[in-house]
């Protein structure tokens, strides 16, 4: 992997897998009594997080602290940010205390990237602007396989903002790269037809049912409300129309799974029975997000300890 | 009485048709001489063996930032990259502060070059008050102070009335509309141009379309108005076509061209780079053929830098944040070279004409013309010498450049204004 982590986009197929095989074994520590293993102790991850985050900075802190590294975590309210300080100098401020990783998640497209090339410190991407957010699609593959036997073939619908999502963008860059064949689905506005030409597999439609039709996994996004400049659509007539609803997995195979990278909006973008549903495995997800977590800090920094940049 | 004498070069002046051996004899700041075998007594002798000696190349579209920016760029030092650049003559952009938007600002820029600028500065008035795209600004009194030309660039006048109104008064001050041509609404948030790689890379897009619809509402308005509209920086397939048909409807509508447009596309942006970061934006490799076949067909009419220096600290910010501009007075010649004349796409005497009776016929200026009388101005380059681009030793202020490290085939040699050599390349080949 190279320094860091920016996103899958730039992964191999075999370094995803490594880590999930590496999250795998961290799985059942999560069920354990004692949770806490020494693998980088006296390591300190700096967890910077420049837009709101409840369960992304909580689950890359518990990985951390798993692990056995010292944690800081920053957010941009209460940080030099709001003074004005710029970008480049908040981060040469920390590198410059020497943490061994910086977290960090940023409202900027290719914030982390920018910030890669004036630093020599690895930078984890925990959401950067509409782009990317590696770790998510991380631990959606490791979800996906807690109860299929591989990627390749499955189809898989992402249904809702598509242009600004970033976990969608990161889900197709994984899924393809599995041969995974990947429905995406939205209203025109946020369903740009380039979207089929960023990875191999991917189709476009904009309606739900032909989406579901036969999926084996149907993954809702979040209504970026913060995101969208001119919403085209009324959260009703949303809803209406790319809302998923427990009639419509009928249309999808038997056993499908309904995923959610949260927060979820109840009667938004999912039914409150669709989220409660028993094939919904929005909270195995979080739950897989601690273990993904701790395979790619321990990748990075005890990479980093190697000396293997 | 001060002489120089440029001997043996290859003189080329599309203006005249000559093209061949020849020396130039430059007296008291104008031509005095081209033709065979000249000699002048106490000249001082410039040899040109091996080398292009053409008319005073001329930008039409650089921003110098003084008043106001200057710690982005000044007169003098915007000037002396021109000079590196092989520019005899720059048109800087009314977008300082305060907006030149009345005679006052005019004469300052003006009497500001006189003092310290290596190379010929016209300034381009605004169209608009403070280019707000409201009230007109006094078109008349900054023609009489010396401008050559309207623009609203970077704030494009959106109120299509106001336009029509500007193109009446330019008209009857005989002077060219330059319109920076982006409907701001299509534009609105975004980065980079909308397509592939933006999409990849999650980066508000900017549609060809918010282009092309202004291009087309100007040519319709020059129509009706009879006004000399110039698109600048022209960067779409589909705007091409239209100034196309437009000339072929014998419109007095003309288009420029930068070297980025014609070098890079999209697909070569280094993600989340600044220096790729400018507007009109690159665009698809489609849209940068066409603009090469607009330089080969004629529908482009010049070649100009859009040179917008911006510091680092500027740049040095997340992409979305970064303001929009590269520099390009010094790699201008080079990437012409690279990207038309190497690939045998035009001629030598084509190349020239983008940058001398080219931008001189938009603008009306006499110059850009190796005839006995005509300003001392002239560019010599070569054509093969190897060399490489240093963005840290660039005359401009700023460093906001793509073209960093970028191996070049031929540039500028020296660079003559009014017969005194302001730039002259220290060494052939570093």
């Amino acid at each position: 992997m190279a320094f860091g982590l920016l996103g899958i986009e730039e992964l191999t197929r075999a370094e995803v897998e490594s880590i999930l095989q590496r999250a795998r074994f961290f799985q059942p520590l999560q069920m354990q009594p004692f949770k806490k293993l020494d693998t980088l102790r006296g390591k300190m991850i700096v967890n910077l997080f420049f837009e709101a985050s409840t369960r992304t900075r909580t689950s890359f802190e518990i990985a951390a602290k798993r692990l056995g590294a010292d944690t800081v975590s920053i957010t941009a309210s209460g940080s030099s940010v709001s003074k004005g300080e710029s970008l480049v100098d908040t981060l040469n401020t920390l590198a410059a205390m020497h943490p061994d990783a910086i977290v960090m998640r940023h409202a900027a497209s290719g914030a982390p990237h920018f910030l890669a090339r004036h630093l020599a410190i690895p930078i984890v991407n925990a959401g950067d602007g509409t782009h990317e957010h590696p770790t998510q699609a991380l631990l959606d593959a490791l979800t996906i396989l807690d109860r299929r036997d591989a990627l390749e073939g499955l189809r898989v619908a992402i249904i809702g903002d598509i242009a600004h999502s970033r976990v969608a963008r990161s889900n197709v860059h994984l899924l393809s790269k599995f041969g995974a064949d990947i429905v995406l689905c939205g209203p025109a506005t946020v369903l740009p037809a380039e979207l089929a030409q960023i990875a191999a597999g991917v189709s476009l439609t904009n309606d739900i049912r032909e989406a579901i039709a036969g999926a084996d996994v149907i993954m809702m996004l979040r209504v970026q409300l913060e995101r969208q400049h001119d919403p085209p659509l009324s959260a009703g007539e949303y809803f209406q129309f790319y809302g998923l609803r427990l009639e419509h997995m009928a249309l999808a195979k038997s056993d499908a799974i309904v995923m959610h990278p949260g927060p979820i909006n109840r009667g938004r973008e999912l039914s409150s029975e669709v989220a409660d549903f028993q094939r919904s495995v929005i909270l195995n997800q979080v739950e897989n997000g601690v273990a993904v977590r701790m395979a790619v800090l321990e990748r990075i920094v005890g990479e980093q300890a190697n000396g293997a940049h | 009485m001060s002489s120089l004498l440029i001997k043996n070069g290859r003189v080329i002046d599309p203006a005249s048709g000559l093209d061949g051996p020849a020396d130039v004899l430059i007296e008291d700041g104008f031509i005095q001489g081209v033709g065979r075998g000249l000699d002048r007594a106490g000249a001082v002798v410039f040899d040109a063996a091996g080398l292009v000696v053409a008319p005073g190349f001329i930008d039409m579209h650089v921003h110098l930032r003084e008043p106001g920016i200057e710690h982005s760029e000044t007169i003098e030092t915007g000037a002396r990259a021109a000079a590196a650049g092989g520019f005899t003559s720059i048109c800087c952009m009314p977008n300082t502060v305060p907006v030149n938007d009345n005679a006052t600002v005019t004469s300052y820029i003006i009497e500001r070059a006189r003092q310290c600028a290596a190379v010929n500065v016209f300034p381009i008035g605004a169209i608009t008050k403070n280019s707000e795209g409201e009230a007109l600004a006094a078109i008349g009194s900054m023609k009489n102070a010396g401008i050559v030309a309207i623009s609203d660039d970077g704030r494009p006048v959106m109120n299509a009335r106001v336009m029509r109104r500007a193109m009446q008064i330019a008209r009857s001050f005989d002077l060219p509309v330059i319109d920076h041509c982006e409907d701001l609404n299509l534009s609105a948030g975004g980065d980079m141009h909308e397509g592939v790689p933006s999409t990849r890379m999650g980066l508000r897009g900017i549609p060809a379309s918010s282009e092309d619809v202004m291009v087309a509402r100007d040519i319709l308005l020059a129509e009706s108005t009879g006004a000399r509209f110039h698109v600048a920086h022209i960067s779409s397939c589909h705007s091409l076509n239209m100034v196309k048909f437009a000339k072929q409807q014998g419109l007095s509508v003309t288009c420029e061209a930068t070297p980025h447009h014609f070098a890079l596309s999209d697909a070569d942006i280094t993600a989340y780079d600044s220096s790729y970061k400018m507007k009109p934006p690159l665009r698809t490799e489609c849209d940068v053929a066409a603009v090469i076949d607009g330089i080969v067909s004629g529908t482009v009419d010049a070649i100009a830098t859009d040179h917008a220096p911006h510091p680092g600290s500027e740049k040095m910010q997340e992409f979305e944040k970064c303001p929009f501009g590269i520099t390009g007075l010094e790699t201008a010649l080079g990437l012409s070279l690279e990207k038309l004349y190497h690939t045998g796409k035009i001629s030598l005497r084509r190349l020239i004409e983008l940058f001398t009776t080219g931008p001189a016929g938009v603008l009306g200026l006499e110059r850009g013309r190796l005839a006995v009388g005509a300003p001392g101005d002239v560019t010599i380059f070569d054509t093969e010498s190897a060399w490489t681009y240093d963005v840290n030793r660039s005359f401009s202020k700023s460093k906001n450049s793509p073209f960093h490290g970028r191996h070049f085939r031929g540039g500028p040699v020296a660079t003559i204004v009014a017969g005194a050599i302001v730039w002259r390349q220290d060494t052939v080949g570093t």
